[in-house]
């Protein structure tokens, strides 16, 4: 028997799927938070190098591979919402955006708390730094961009040009930034030869990105849950759920 | 009398024509041209003012200053690019001609090159004498801003072609511009230290000309597809 995908590319069946969707989710990511906080708070060893410090990458890395990946999915869900004109690919996109930036606000911020004890500098000009701050100013365009527009569908469509026009951007920007860091920079610490990493503290950071996976699949689909509702607020549906909820 | 627009002509006339047409109502508002050239001047001048005129420092500083104040001016003129033909209709009459809206807006982005990029490339050898570069260096800064200064136009005008007509549109386009001005501005500035620093500055050249080779095609049709957008 076959599915019938396209009747989840209506709002208001995505609607009550979204709604099945969220708590095995939110399960899933809240066991998989405590068991690689564990790991990582107890059972992983202490970094003969850095300390105690280290246990930041728990955190740092999820958050910094999250950041990315996001991007991409928000660039992707854009452009299927620009060529094909479903409504529901550009709600995803615009629930993508916040989570995304999110991240990459903690992997910024996670990062500065760790250069400290280990470089010194709460920031250095490192090309993956720098081009982390510049995927936060993508984000936050792409933001502005779709806030500043009152028309939902102008929005959708301008946000996706623009989320489009990044993702050919980043790897121009990351390479030009790579080499602009290579041409400047003598003696700075490098985050790229890392150590040989235990086993343990590989299982409890891979825990780790699979625990913001799930947060990150649990939150945007609340928020695209509350963008069909808010959009939608004029149709059959949503009065009837009003009315049944009063 | 503006020039009027042939019958039955192709999509290369009518960039040409767009350009005519553009350079004609910049000259009749000449203010307009020198705001942008004399913003980028008092940009570049401000800098030895805060950070103190030690020559050395200065000398290091210049190309990045320069190119620096060259992103600003030109993103500052972006506005104008679409919204005075977008206020009176004309914007809408070129979007229902039947040539390709590509070609029209490759010929917007150009006009407003020759109108900020173009004067802020012939004065930036007096900025660079400011600072003290050496002849060698000047010609390096004024070749990479004669080959990055196009492609802040043709990125622009994607930025302009978004924000037509929204509240706060100047400060929205900085936003979505700049940070795709970056690799611009790294290559444009670098070739100048990389020439200082005795590497030549051919491979940082070759590679503006590359992003400009590489806007020139998808820029235009980019900012088509986002004018469209803008003007349902």
């Amino acid at each position: 028997m076959a599915i019938n995908w396209f009747n989840y590319s209506s709002p208001a069946s995505f609607y009550f799927l979204a709604g099945k969707m969220i708590p095995p989710f939110t399960i899933a990511a809240t066991i998989l938070f405590a068991v690689g906080l564990y790991i990582g708070f107890f059972v992983a060893p202490t970094d003969f190098q850095q300390g105690e410090a280290y246990r930041i990458i728990f955190i740092h890395v999820p958050a910094a591979w999250m950041s990315m990946f996001l991007y991409v999915m928000m660039a992707i869900w854009a452009g299927i919402g620009l060529a094909f004109n479903t409504r529901l690919s550009s709600m995803m996109a615009t629930a993508i955006a916040p989570t995304g930036a999110m991240f990459t606000f903690l992997a910024l911020w996670t990062g500065a708390l760790w250069g400290k004890p280990m470089w010194g500098a709460w920031w250095v000009w490192d090309a993956r730094l720098t081009s982390e701050l510049i995927l936060l100013f993508l984000y936050i365009g792409f933001m502005s961009l779709q806030a500043a527009i009152d028309d939902p569908r102008r929005a959708d469509k301008a946000g996706a040009v623009i989320a489009l026009v990044g993702v050919v951007n980043i790897p121009i920007i990351y390479f030009s930034v790579k080499w602009w860091n290579t041409l400047h920079q003598g003696a700075s610490v490098s985050i790229t030869q890392s150590p040989k990493m235990a086993t343990t503290m590989l299982t409890g950071m891979l825990i780790m990105s699979i625990a913001c996976w799930m947060y990150a699949i649990a939150v945007i689909l609340m928020r695209t849950r509350t963008i069909i509702l808010e959009r939608e607020r004029h149709t059959a549906w949503v009065g009837e759920l009003q009315g049944a909820t009063k | 009398m503006l020039p009027v627009q042939p019958i039955g002509c192709n999509s290369l006339n009518m960039s040409l024509w767009v350009i005519q047409r553009d350079l004609l109502l910049a000259m009749r508002r000449r203010a307009d041209v020198l705001t942008t050239l004399f913003f980028f001047i008092i940009v570049v001048s401000l800098f030895p003012l805060g950070v103190g005129p030690e020559i050395n420092m200065l000398r290091t500083m210049a190309p990045g200053v320069v190119w620096v104040a060259a992103l600003l001016a030109s993103m500052l003129s972006l506005g104008r690019m679409f919204s005075s033909d977008y206020l009176d209709g004309t914007l809408e009459q070129m979007l229902l001609s039947p040539q390709s809206l590509s070609m029209l807006v490759l010929g917007k982005a150009l006009a407003h090159w020759l109108v900020t990029g173009v004067p802020l490339v012939l004065m930036s050898p007096v900025l660079g004498l400011q600072y003290d570069l050496s002849t060698e260096a000047l010609l390096v800064l004024t070749a990479s801003l004669l080959l990055g200064t196009p492609v802040l136009s043709l990125i622009g005008a994607i930025g302009a072609a978004l924000t037509l007509g929204l509240r706060g549109g100047g400060v929205l386009v900085s936003l979505l511009v700049l940070p795709l001005y970056i690799p611009v501005l790294i290559f444009g500035a670098g070739a100048v230290e990389a020439s200082a620093a005795g590497l030549g500055a051919g491979a940082h050249l070759s590679l503006l000309g590359a992003f400009l080779l590489v806007s020139l095609v998808l820029a235009p049709w980019a900012a088509a597809v986002s004018l469209r957008i803008s003007m349902e």
